[in-house]
């Protein structure tokens, strides 16, 4: 079977974002681009399954800028077969995203779609869902745990109270929550293999997707800081603070 | 205006996330329909007639909803959607696997953990792990929007007293089915409903050692959290996890045992009312947003402090 994977390129994890004085958005100039946390599960599952003989081929789409190659490089390197990248400089919403790859599975028909659960950017947490939707599948959110057979694969997912595991329908969208697995690192020989695996490129319009976003952002600002507190030297003084100066605890 | 708000409950009764998802509806004005849908949920129906500002329960008691599975409630809700500007619920893993696949449905964006409304299609959400607050506004006929459940006060759960309407819902989907639910039984207070919350992470070592931190918080009458380091550890459930792809709270005390202070730990908790840090590392993250910090090595501090509570 093919699996269909996404790798969207978003600001490094480590990096401590800077919001602009114009209030326009965040300092994205000079900043760690990476492969969004997420979707480096969703690339590493889906190698282990073809590594596991439960897939042929792995398939890796990433939408936005020309840079984005980057990150679909990573995803080559990390043991995905070849790379699709939907151009586009537009302000790109989870629906659009949804409506690309929807048509990009239109071409492409694979039997498994695995996306991250959420964007660590944007927070959306919309893709995988809308993409579902859209295409007319079942989906599994937030999985920890993947078992794939012929027709069906039996899901575990993380939900607010424990675990839950669901059986869906294949084809299925699958979007991955932290303890699936624990990526690889991709070894020296391998980015080099990467290099020469293909990568295609086509724009929205291409698709045929209208990709006009929904949503305006009037602005973006910093959080309210949180004044600095103070270090207590005992236990003693944590407790009689707790009790009489923020008279939280009784 | 017509706004739904689309509940999570236990059959019996309706979660508190579901009410702040109500008192959202709230700020954006108009008149608040209910929807309760699940399998033998009488007694959550009848709660939920009780919600303050709720004026009617759509009540769907079928099968098909008794696991909220996504495709099933999704279809259910676009259904029912004919009249209303505003569908809403909480952002909580339910509400957050279903609603994105409404809105697509509908072909409208869904606005993610709306933390404050400035007009009935503008809202505040939090971007880069809380980091960055957007403000943001929807061109869309109808705002599907998931509430952040920190962000507002709970409507009350009595005083109400809508009108009860069945309703049914469509054909069976059939593309997934329940399988089984692994759910901690919680003997404590839910993480999302607490006042206090203990959380550890990784420098609490093993699951074993969280047996301190149960004990204070049984004193203080506490949740108990996590870092994602301990639940990737295998010290705690994955329900126990804080922060940014975790649970959001603002209790009003938070203490942070062995825990770094990574800013997605802090996406989760930094709105808590009042922070104590135990960490024995001065320079240690936490204490940046720590009311009071307490640098020592928790193994001591920890029965100590359960000493003298
Ligand atoms: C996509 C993504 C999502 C994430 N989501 C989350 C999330 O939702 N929630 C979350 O928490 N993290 C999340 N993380 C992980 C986060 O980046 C940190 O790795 C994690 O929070 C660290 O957990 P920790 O503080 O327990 O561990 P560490 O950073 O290892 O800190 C352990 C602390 O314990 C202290 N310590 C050790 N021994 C003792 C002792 N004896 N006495 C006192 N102090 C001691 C140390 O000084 C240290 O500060 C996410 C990461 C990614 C990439
Ligand atoms: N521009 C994009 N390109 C590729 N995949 C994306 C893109 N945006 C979102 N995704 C996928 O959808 C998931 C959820 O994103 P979001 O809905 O934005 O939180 C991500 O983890 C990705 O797997």
């Amino acid at each position: 079977m093919k699996i269909l994977v996404t790798a969207k390129r978003v600001v490094d994890y480590n990096v401590n974002i800077r919001v602009l004085a114009d209030q326009s958005g965040v300092d994205l100039n000079n900043v760690k681009m990476s492969v969004n946390p997420f979707d480096e599960i969703a690339i590493e599952e889906a190698v282990r399954l073809k590594e596991a003989g439960k897939a042929e081929e792995v398939v890796v789409v990433s939408v936005g800028a020309t840079q984005c190659q980057e990150q679909l490089r990573t995803a080559l390197a990390l043991g995905a077969d070849r790379g699709i990248l939907v151009e586009t400089d537009e302000d790109m919403q989870p629906l659009a995203i949804a409506k690309v790859l929807k048509a990009v599975i239109d071409k492409e028909s694979p039997k498994l779609v695995i996306t991250g659960k959420q964007a660590i950017d944007g927070d959306n947490s919309q893709t995988g869902q809308m993409l579902a939707a859209l295409a007319g599948l079942s989906q599994a959110t937030f999985a920890s745990e993947i078992e794939l057979e012929e027709d069906s694969a039996t899901v575990t997912r993380e939900i607010d109270g424990g675990l839950e595991t669901i059986s869906v329908t294949l084809p299925a969208v699958v979007t991955t929550d932290l303890r699936l697995n624990e990526p690889r690192y991709a070894s020296l020989p391998n980015i080099m293999k990467a290099k020469k695996k293909p990568i295609d490129v086509m724009s929205p319009a291409d698709l045929g997707v209208d990709v006009a976003p929904r949503v305006k952002t009037l602005k973006v600002e910093p959080p309210a800081g949180r004044a600095a507190g103070i270090k207590v030297e005992s236990v003693e003084e944590l407790v009689d603070k707790l009790r009489n100066e923020a008279k939280v605890i009784s | 205006m017509s706004l739904l708000v689309v509940a999570e409950h236990d059959q019996n009764t309706i979660k508190v996330p579901t009410r702040v998802a109500v008192a959202a509806a709230q700020a954006i004005g108009g008149e608040i329909h209910l929807l309760v849908a699940g399998e033998g949920c009488q007694g959550a129906i009848d709660a939920a007639a009780q919600i303050e500002g709720v004026s009617k329960v759509l009540a769907v008691d079928h099968a098909n909803y008794g696991h909220a599975l996504a495709e099933e409630m999704s279809a259910l809700i676009v259904s029912l959607a004919e009249g209303y500007t505003h569908i809403l619920t909480a952002t909580t893993t339910s509400g957050k696997n279903y609603m994105p696949r409404v809105a697509a449905l509908l072909d409208v964006a869904q606005i993610s953990d709306i933390m404050a409304v400035e007009s009935a299609d503008t809202f505040q959400r939090p971007i880069y792990a809380g980091n960055a607050i957007a403000t943001v506004q929807s061109s869309d006929a109808v705002k599907v929007l998931t509430v952040r459940g920190t962000a507002f006060d709970p409507v009350s759960a009595e005083g109400g007293s809508a009108s009860i309407e069945v309703r049914e819902g469509p054909a069976t989907a059939g593309l997934s089915s329940w399988v089984r639910e692994d759910v901690v039984v919680l003997e404590r207070p839910e993480l999302t409903a607490a006042s206090i919350i203990v959380s550890g992470g990784r420098g609490m070592q093993n699951g074993e050692n969280f047996a301190m931190l149960e004990s204070v918080a049984d004193k203080l009458g506490a949740a108990l959290g996590a870092s994602r380091a301990a639940v990737d550890a295998g010290f705690v459930p994955n329900d126990m996890q804080v922060g940014q792809t975790g649970k959001i709270v603002a209790p009003d005390l938070y203490i942070a045992v062995g825990i770094s202070g990574a800013i997605q730990h802090l996406a989760g908790m930094k709105d808590s009312k009042v922070i104590v840090a135990i960490n024995k590392d001065e320079d240690a993250p936490i204490f940046q947003v720590a009311d009071y910090g307490l640098v020592a090595d928790l193994f001591k501090a920890v029965p100590e402090l359960d000493g003298q509570l």
